[in-house]
């Protein structure tokens, strides 16, 4: 019984040490998971300020004063005359109509 | 030596019994003192050391959020903040040497006296070096690597229009507050609420747990405006073009969707570049389409003739004296500088007629010429909630003298800002019905308020497709493949109480006329080129920028191609 008694503590001291290891290690991965996270959400809104960068480089880029300036002085284009466009009216059944 | 044997062996050595129970009880009440004063800070007083011990190693950091987005109706960004940083030093941990400073000033773009000045004013403990660098630049400021010199991550706006949407957007301060235009307006909407969040630190200054959000960051909305940037540009241009055309000190162009009231585009000149405001004139900020009054001339005569049609007091075929163009009312004459002895009351609109319109008017009650001036938007703010906005004054009709109520019907005494205006002409444009006006992009279909009947508005829309033929005042507003409608206006500026010469030249039209889809109104200020009718002014520029803008909707064509008919040599001046 005592012999017994003996052994079951020593199981449960090597259960608390290696739980108490355990603890160590995971609060060590979970911190260091979470650093992990900390730069991937860095990262993140890294790429957002840039999207936004993007955004605004393009709209700036694709501004209509600065659109029809290069078509009209280096690409030589002109925008058609109103008599130069014609309309179609596609009816609801599919079928294109010639406006006038 | 026995000291015990020595003592005297009669007296026993024998202490009282208390001490060594007094002893025991002090020491037991110590023993009670410090427990108690553990379980004291353990647990029932345990928040000051909890707190000390935290503050060891957790921190509660900013987290930021950024303003919001204005977009045109299609999603084009307008106004976008992206981050830059602020270079700032503490003048007192500050270590450089000559050259270092040197190296700084270039990259910061300053001259090296006045870096210095800033370093080395110990007086303070916080001195911006520079604001709003670009990244690029801020990172040669980290690679010098100066102690007492950090950066502080700032937003600033960008307006990618330009100089185009200016005065409409407005613009924000170094903190991206809104200051001006729409950007105050929507300050609300727009802003972003910087939350926190308490986080563990490690000894490295690395963030290792996150310990909870004490308040999480709102973003600002994104707003997406009514504004088409494409109908933008072209309203400013041909407004630009006409300004300088004809010499003239400023000018205006509203474009509203006739349909929903909404504003399409609202150009002013001059005007300035948002990104860049070194030194802009307060004149360049001034969104004149809403925030400047003048008095609208023959403009308003439509309101007028509609409030006779519906009154039942004339047709459009009833014939008036018109007096040879001279008038007396009360003792003062008005004129016409076309004079005709008949005109129909078609004829007064299209030739625009002051003598038929004063006739027209004074047919009428003054509470029902009020009424229906105040029904279609007259003296009242137009609901755009723009900030600056004159409402515009229309005055109790208990006050009006005859010769006012005369002068009414032709736009003097009264007055209008331009989106007013143009607001007002959706009675004509959309069957009789007031439309609010709107600066943001709608989902559903706005309500208006019925002012006319169809009957009326069906009159006045001919009347006003007649103005802008030859034998109008406006044969120049034609569009090619379109019919449109309209009228001109010109009037004398008022200084100190009295008119002057010079003028604010005006046309408010829509298109197409068969289908009204837009409402055009152009407000040109001084022109100062020896012309000043509205009809030779404005009318160009309504011409223009209906017929760009109509082709840019891809509105179908509901004329023939070859619809304009070149007006005679002597365009019908209108009254002045």
């Amino acid at each position: 019984m005592w012999r017994s008694e003996g052994t079951l503590n020593g199981l449960l001291l090597a259960a608390v040490v290696i739980c108490a290891l355990s603890v160590v290690t995971s609060q060590h991965k979970a911190r260091k998971l979470f650093i992990k996270l900390q730069n991937e959400k860095e990262h993140a809104q890294q790429m957002e300020v840039e999207w936004g960068q993007l955004q605004l480089e393009q709209s700036t880029w694709a501004t209509p004063s600065r659109v029809e300036k290069i078509a009209a002085q280096q690409l030589q284009m002109q925008l058609p005359k109103n008599g130069q466009v014609k309309f179609i009216r596609v009816e609801p059944d599919g079928r294109a109509d010639r406006q006038p | 030596m026995n000291y015990a044997a020595s003592a005297h062996p009669d007296i026993t050595a024998k202490l009282p019994g208390w001490r060594a129970t007094a002893l025991f009880a002090v020491l037991l009440a110590g023993l009670a003192g410090l427990l108690g004063r553990g379980v004291y800070l353990q647990g029932i007083r345990n928040d000051f050391l909890q707190e000390k011990g935290n503050a060891r190693y957790s921190r509660v950091i900013e987290v930021v959020a950024h303003r919001g987005m204005i977009a045109d109706r299609n999603g084009e960004p307008l106004a976008v903040s992206t981050p830059v940083e602020s270079v700032w030093a503490s003048p007192a941990d500050v270590e450089a040497d000559n050259r270092q400073i040197k190296q700084l000033a270039q990259v910061l773009g300053m001259s090296d006296g006045e870096l210095k000045t800033r370093l080395f004013d110990t007086s303070r403990d916080f001195v911006y070096l520079k604001r709003h660098l670009p990244p690029d630049q801020a990172g040669k400021v980290v690679s010098l690597n100066l102690p007492g010199i950090s950066l502080q991550r700032e937003y600033r706006r960008y307006y990618p229009a330009g100089e185009e949407a200016a005065q409409m957007l407005g613009f924000t301060g170094m903190d991206d507050n809104g200051q001006e235009g729409l950007e105050l307006a929507l300050q609300e909407r727009l802003a972003g609420k910087s939350g926190s969040q308490r986080v563990i630190k490690d000894r490295r200054g690395h963030i290792v747990e996150d310990a909870g959000s004490l308040r999480a960051p709102k973003p600002g909305n994104d707003i997406l405006l009514s504004l088409d940037s494409n109908v933008q540009h072209l309203a400013y241009r041909e407004l630009e073009n006409a300004i300088r055309q004809h010499k003239a000190k400023a000018g205006a162009v509203v474009v509203l969707d006739a349909r929903s009231g909404e504003v399409l585009a609202l150009a002013n000149y001059p005007a300035y570049n948002p990104n860049n405001r070194g030194k802009v004139s307060s004149q360049a900020m001034r969104n004149r389409a809403i925030a400047d009054l003048f008095e609208p001339g023959s403009t308003m005569k439509p309101f007028t003739v509609a409030t006779a049609i519906e009154q039942g007091k004339v047709s459009p075929e009833t014939v008036i004296n018109t007096e040879r163009g001279v008038y007396t009312v009360g003792g003062k004459k008005i004129r016409d500088t076309h004079p005709e002895s008949m005109l129909t009351v078609a004829q007064i609109i299209q030739k625009s007629s002051n003598v038929g319109a004063a006739k027209i008017a004074l047919s009428l009650e003054s509470e029902t010429l009020w009424q229906s001036l105040s029904d279609s938007g007259f003296g009242a703010q137009t609901g755009s909630n723009f900030p600056g906005e004159a409402p515009g004054k229309l005055r109790d009709p208990k006050t009006w003298r005859p010769i006012e109520q005369a002068t009414m019907s032709y736009g003097h005494g009264i007055s209008v800002n331009l989106l007013q205006l143009a607001r007002a002409y959706t009675v004509f444009a959309n069957n009789g019905e007031l439309m609010p006006v709107s600066m943001l992009k709608l989902d559903a279909a706005a309500i208006g308020k019925k002012v006319f009947s169809d009957r009326t508005v069906l009159a006045l829309r001919g009347m006003l497709e007649l103005a802008v033929q030859p034998g109008g005042t406006a044969p120049l507003a034609q569009v090619e493949g379109y019919r449109v409608a309209g009228k001109t206006g010109t009037a004398h500026k008022l200084e100190d109480g009295h008119y002057i010469d010079r003028y604010v030249s005006s046309f408010v039209g829509f298109a197409p006329a068969s289908n009204p889809r837009l409402i055009v109104a152009v407000m040109i200020d001084e022109p100062g080129n020896g012309q000043y009718y509205g009809g030779l002014v404005a009318a160009p520029v309504f011409s223009k920028v209906t017929g760009a803008v109509l082709r840019a909707l891809n509105v179908p064509n509901d004329a023939p191609l070859n619809n304009v008919i070149a007006p005679p040599a002597d365009i019908v001046k209108e009254e002045v």
